[in-house]
């Protein structure tokens, strides 16, 4: 695993305010090129806030943001864009009445040369040819591109937006609760997909409510609480116990054994 | 567990088209258009046996002419449907149009082309205006152009003066909706669209072809080439052993097949289409929404000006009524019986024509059996209610078993 070296994405000591509300207190966070990172904590802990600051919908009040090593101001989603920021939200911001390639290509569509401006028919043949490609690349099946993502089940919706965000070539990939409202086999196969981004050397951060899921893909998790880093695991070398008690804040040791005592008792 | 390679190949298999996927294709186009195709037929069916004349040369050509205006004001609307909105104005935006025109041709002697395009410019600002208002203060659009309906009506009548109506006499512009072609020049006129449609399907399934997708099938592409061409003949031989191919339909159609390329095939088009299905996700795929709703309100605002401008050609006048009365309404209610969907993202610009064709053949129908309006309103009225209901039915279907 490429986790050594320089990190991709590196935030260092960031603060985000919202009034007298400190969301988000001088975090440290990192993703390298080829790794699954789980972003996890209770509701209210700053996931969505670190997402926000790292996606350029709030810029972070305080510290600094480094892409590939170099400092870097996201004042908005267009300059995470551009240095290579992708994000799928929760709610995938899909149009339903529209097919599988019009959606992949919303906001970019191809055409074909011609003249005017608002005139030039639309590439479908190119736009459905690279859709195919991506997607067959990626491993993912939809029965017919040319059907409305309405009637796609809720995996195949979510893989439709996660091989959306990869068409701008993007290194690092930002996935907010991309199991939840899952089905078994369709978190199986996302969670498929998210590794397989990661073998395309991309950075993952995986913001997630499912411990099971986040163990699943990640190879770190990121645990934050009111705000603040509460702690840093390697997938492996951990169990779901000690990330809960990071999550709750019930502390190392003595306490977390009774924690999960009562979680047998119950 | 190999899921990749498993998936890869699944992914291949489905790409490639069953024959019933074949034939789903050939009926597509889509089912809704064939329902309405059908409820025309039904329509022309219960007419003709009431009344031998209504499938008679003459009065087909007479229905032709009578949609011409609900069919161009109904262009504009379907793109605001598309958006999922409404346009309460674009009656009265025709009226205004029209009598901007007649002023400055018949009061101030304008040159008609520069008066017919004062008036389309009129309705062009008017609908920005509108737009504008719409997308910049987050008002409903129902309610700014009902604003606008009243406002309009009102300047109608401002501009009109106090002899309340006047007659247009300048020959280009009574032209418009009183000219028809010789029998030779329609027949060029289906031999050009023939061709020039089987030359847009070659192109498209050579295209596709070449970059080695989907169906290799012929048969869809001249099922629809073959009920074009008949369709087309058919018509131009009714037309002329009447009076012949009138102008007003070509410009009603040159209208629609443009308008329904720029819906279908342009990023504009396809933006309208996405502003009407999720806004936001719009918004975040980086599309000016905005933008788009103030041109789709423009694009309400000109046609609704185009076709009050074929009005009062066809009138030779320009009256307090004009674009008043039943207009608005039928003109918002042929592209929803036609299919198109009062909720948004779903819909085409041939539905325009399609619902202009079934509401002029009932009304055209209910006048040759010299029906009161009172009949004539109500059966339009249950007409409407019936394809809002499909609509909506249609769309709970889609809910319920859309998300598998």
């Amino acid at each position: 695993m490429a986790a050594d070296g320089t990190p991709l994405l590196e935030l260092e000591a960031v603060s985000v305010r919202f009034g007298p509300v400190q969301a988000l207190d001088r975090v440290d966070f990192a993703v390298h090129a080829g790794e699954v990172v789980g972003l996890v904590g209770d509701n209210g802990a700053g996931k969505s806030t670190l997402v926000k600051a790292i996606a350029g919908i709030h810029a972070p009040d305080e510290g600094t943001i480094r892409f590939d090593g170099e400092e870097v101001r996201i004042k908005g989603p267009n300059d995470a864009t551009e240095l290579g920021i992708a994000t799928v939200y929760q709610d995938l911001a899909l149009c339903d009445n529209l097919d599988v390639v019009a959606n992949l290509f919303l906001g970019r569509e191809q055409v074909s040369p011609g003249p005017g401006h608002v005139s030039r028919q639309l590439n479908e043949v190119k736009m459905e040819h690279e859709t195919a490609d991506l997607l067959s690349n990626l491993a993912v099946t939809i029965p017919s591109l040319r059907s409305e993502v309405g009637t796609l089940s809720g995996g195949q919706r979510q893989q439709v937006a996660v091989a959306r965000s990869l068409l701008g070539e993007p290194k690092v990939v930002l996935l907010d609760e991309p199991t939840a409202a899952l089905g078994v086999p369709q978190t199986k196969q996302v969670l498929e997909l998210i590794r397989r981004l990661r073998d395309r050397d991309l950075g993952v951060v995986v913001i997630s409510h499912n411990l099971v899921d986040v163990f699943a893909v990640a190879d770190r998790v990121f645990v934050l609480r009111l705000g603040r880093a509460a702690g840093e695991f390697k997938a492996e070398d951990t169990t779901e116990e000690h990330v809960i008690g990071a999550i709750t804040g019930v502390g190392e040791g003595g306490e977390q054994n009774q924690h999960s005592g009562e979680d047998e008792k119950a | 567990m190999s899921p990749t390679e498993a998936a890869t190949a699944d992914g291949m298999a489905e790409r490639r088209p069953s024959a019933g996927e074949t034939v789903r294709r050939i009926v597509q186009g889509d089912l809704s258009s064939v329902r309405v195709v059908l409820g025309l037929v039904l329509i022309a069916v219960i007419f003709q046996v009431q009344e031998p004349r209504f499938l008679s040369a003459e009065n087909l050509t007479n229905l032709m002419l009578q949609i011409t205006t609900i069919g161009l004001i109904s262009v504009g609307v379907v793109y605001v449907l598309l958006l999922g909105e409404i346009d309460l104005s674009v009656g009265a935006v025709s009226g205004l149009s029209a009598a901007v025109m007649a002023v400055l041709s018949a009061k101030h002697g304008w040159n008609p082309y520069l008066a017919i395009a004062a008036a389309v410019l009129t309705g062009a600002a008017i609908g920005c205006l509108q737009g504008s208002l719409f997308s910049r203060f987050v008002v409903p659009s129902f309610v700014v152009t009902l604003a606008g309906l009243l406002a309009w009506e009102g300047a109608l009548l401002q501009v009109l003066g106090q002899t309340g109506s006047l007659n247009i006499t300048d020959p280009k512009i009574t032209g418009l909706a009183n000219i028809f072609y010789s029998d030779t020049v329609g027949w060029i006129f289906a031999v050009v669209i023939v061709a020039a449609y089987g030359a847009v399907l070659a192109v498209g399934y050579r295209r596709r072809i070449a970059a080695g997708l989907g169906e290799t099938s012929l048969i869809p592409l001249g099922v629809r080439f073959v009920l074009l061409a008949a369709i087309v003949f058919a018509a131009v031989a009714i037309l002329n052993s009447d009076r012949g191919v009138p102008l007003a339909v070509m410009i009603l159609l040159a209208f629609v097949v443009g308008m329904e390329y720029v819906a279908k095939q342009t990023s504009f088009g396809r933006h309208v289409f996405a502003v009407g299905g999720n806004a936001e996700a719009a918004r975040r795929a980086g599309i000016h929404v905005n933008r788009v709703r103030i041109a789709v309100f423009t694009i309400a605002g000109t046609m609704a000006a185009v076709g009050g401008v074929m009005a009062a050609s066809r009138l030779f006048a320009v009256n307090q009524n004009s674009g008043g009365n039943e207009l608005l309404l039928l003109a918002i209610a042929g592209p929803v019986i036609a299919g198109t969907s009062l909720f948004g993202g779903r819909g085409s610009v041939w539905t325009a024509l399609l619902g202009a064709l079934v509401i002029g053949s009932i009304s055209n129908g209910m006048d040759l059996l010299s029906l009161s309006s009172a009949v004539k309103l109500m059966v339009t009225g249950g007409v409407l209610l019936l394809a809002v209901l499909v609509d909506a039915v249609a769309r709970q279907q889609r809910q319920t078993s859309g998300r598998v």
